[in-house]
């Protein structure tokens, strides 16, 4: 069985290298930019599809973890240190490298913190507000916890919108490549675009194979009992607060991380990636793909996020994640493909288990 | 000082009254089916915009009057197009389809009256005309607004307590089942109460327009607030929404005073998560009860 669990990863892995080479193939590397940011979307996209379509609890403010990502990030590496270079905390920091030297389009320097480090502050930031809204939060249900989450992405992008060291309307822009290898950085520079569209999708192929091991195991059964029947659950003896939570903190953490690479990607962040519509939009593309299918919610972020990004949309961009949250809800509450997919996934398990 | 005191509060309260109706517009139509309706606040943004375009053409009471008409025409519509044949959806289903409204709605809204803001003349006087109530000045509008949200509460009162058509709301609301064995058609109630909530939400949107302004995308933002205010006031109860309006208002009013007005709505939407955390059955809620629901 063991092999048949990651097949479909390996399948994506080969689809990955066969979009680019396609794309190489037929002179449109262009493409590869937005399938680039498409993959960071889809991160988050994969993140709520655990907490929705497993744990069976909806967030409408992932966008605000993802911002908390991104705008961590964003801050950190454009703020300017080097007036405090005697302070000796700041120049014990630049020593352990948690601070880097850049060279600003002045030719000024600036001392501002590694994105490394302000990666992993990030991550951590997720981390702690998660743990900190989840814990209150998680208690309510339906409405009620709607609601709450609604109310946790409007406030952080009140906040942003609103704290000028944020950029305020304008976001930040002209934010530092990360680097990864020597020569190889998150950036968006035509060069690199080939190395980030790889790196992007390894990101999502790594979290991907962790998803279906999370799923398949003793913590996916505990989170499919929850999203069932709460109440059973609890007295089947499953801690059921601790797996929501942390699987809160999980799909946090992982909007946190598409936000950090895709600020940096796009060597800025602005406040509209804060705002509740593109909150609703990842529940549209979990609502799609099945609640509780990640191959189908990969899927569907595939083909929305790339649609919408192309432009295909037009200024009806908003309205149709709104038609296709209706549409889906009244006519395919189980989404579109998310249960012919299962089933073809189960056929091919059970193909390679009888050739074996 | 006492005088900005006094200005501080009219202004808080006149807020409050546009929440505490938007809050009542929740309240309605959870009463009677449960539902927490995500679009409430495009009602008051539809209703603005309506009356500003039949203004062009129409006299003041009757481009009210129509755009209210049309905003409850609206909310009827879309309870029969989207929610009624619905055979016992789950809540998030209910949540999201209703969130999807609010998005197409809104959408409309920016194709047919683009990105402006826009606003109704003041119903008597003007911007800078003010009556001055012992050294307070307060604009007519304030008072109109005040007095509209009071009177509409009043006849909410009256309807559900002595109508035929209120009551059977209410038994809608207290035992669906119970009120369709008693022959009361459960599903035209249902409709009924969204053409009242979207009614409302109209009435309360054109009274607030001068002195607040419409735009496109206002809804959202109310709609948390209605809420709030709902839940403050405790879920399905629409007198104590009015009183909890009035608080949040003042509340987010002298807000500005501790930090800035950019950050008014970051107050407004913590109360609402601690209201969550702390007290989920509202300010007037008995605890004895909260320990019975589930939130």
């Amino acid at each position: 069985m063991k092999g048949s669990r990651y097949t479909p990863v390996l399948v994506l892995l080969a689809a990955v290298v066969a979009v680019q080479l396609l794309t190489f193939a037929t002179g449109k590397d262009y493409y590869l930019t937005q399938l680039t940011m498409t993959a960071y979307y889809s991160l988050i996209a994969l993140g709520l599809c655990l907490l929705m379509g497993f744990a069976g609890q909806i967030s409408l403010g992932h966008a605000g973890f993802f911002a908390i990502g991104g705008y961590t990030s964003a801050v950190l590496t454009t703020l300017d240190l080097s007036s405090l270079k005697d302070n000796s905390f700041v120049s014990g920091l630049a020593n352990l490298h948690v601070l880097a030297v850049r060279h600003d389009l002045y030719g000024g320097q600036t001392l501002s913190v590694h994105p490394w480090a302000a990666c992993a502050i990030a991550v951590a930031l997720a981390l702690g507000v998660s743990w900190a809204i989840g814990i209150p939060v998680l208690k309510l249900k339906g409405h009620y916890l709607a609601m709450a989450t609604l109310g946790f992405g409007t406030i952080i992008y009140s906040i942003v919108l609103a704290t000028q060291r944020f950029g305020a309307a304008d976001g930040i822009s002209s934010v530092p490549p990360f680097p990864l290898l020597p020569g190889l950085s998150v950036s968006g520079g035509a060069s690199l675009r080939v190395f980030n569209f790889y790196f992007a999708w390894l990101l999502v192929t790594v979290s991907m194979a962790l998803l279906v091991n999370l799923i398949q195991s003793r913590v996916g059964r505990a989170l499919r009992s929850i999203h069932g029947a709460e109440d059973a659950a609890n007295a089947m003896g499953v801690d059921t607060a601790r797996y929501k939570l942390s699987t809160f903190m999980l799909s946090a953490v992982l909007a946190a991380l598409a936000g950090v690479f895709l600020t940096h990607f796009n060597g800025g962040i602005g406040p509209s990636e804060a705002a509740i519509m593109k909150s609703v939009r990842y529940v549209a593309i979990v609502a799609v793909g099945g609640m509780g299918s990640l191959w189908g919610t990969l899927i569907m972020s595939v083909v929305l996020n790339f649609l919408s990004l192309r432009g295909y949309f037009g200024t009806f961009d908003d309205a149709v994640f709104g038609g296709i949250l209706i549409a889906i809800m009244l006519f395919a509450p189980d989404g579109i493909i998310g249960a012919d997919l299962r089933r073809i996934v189960k056929k091919l398990a059970r193909k390679s288990v009888s050739s074996r | 000082m006492i005088e900005l005191f006094f200005q501080y509060l009219v202004a808080g309260l006149t807020y409050g009254t546009i929440y505490a109706i938007v809050g009542i517009g929740f309240n309605i139509i959870y009463n009677t089916t449960g539902i927490i309706n995500f679009a409430q606040g495009e009602f008051v943004m539809l209703g603005g915009m309506t009356a500003v375009t039949l203004h062009a053409f129409l006299p003041l009471p009757l481009a009210i009057g129509g755009a209210v008409l049309i905003t409850m025409l609206v909310g009827g519509l879309i309870e029969i197009a989207f929610i009624r044949w619905l055979v016992k959806p789950s809540v998030l289903r209910m949540i999201i389809i209703t969130i999807g409204i609010s998005i197409l709605i809104r959408e409309g809204a920016l194709a047919v009256w683009g990105e402006g803001v826009r606003s109704l003349p003041y119903f008597t006087g003007n911007e800078v005309s003010a009556l001055d109530l012992g050294g307070v000045r307060v604009s007519p509008q304030v008072l109109w607004a005040s007095s509209v949200c009071s009177v509409i509460v009043f006849l909410l009162n009256l309807f559900f307590k002595h109508t035929m058509l209120g009551r059977e709301m209410r038994a809608c609301a207290a035992n669906r089942e119970a009120a369709a064995l008693c022959g009361i058609p459960t599903d035209n109630m249902v409709t009924f109460s969204f053409v009242l909530s979207a009614g409302i939400g109209a009435l309360a949107g054109c009274v607030v327009s001068p002195i607040t302004y419409t735009q496109y995308n206002i809804g959202t933002g109310l709609a948390i607030k209605g809420f709030t205010v709902a839940i403050l006031g405790g879920l399905g109860n629409s007198m104590a929404a009015v009183i909890a309006g009035l608080i949040l208002g003042v509340l987010e009013s002298f807000s500005i005073w501790v930090l800035p007005t950019a950050y008014k709505d970051v107050i407004s939407i913590s109360i609402l998560l601690i209201m969550l955390f702390v007290r989920p059955n509202g300010l007037f809620g008995n605890r004895e009860v909260m320990r019975l629901k589930d939130f």
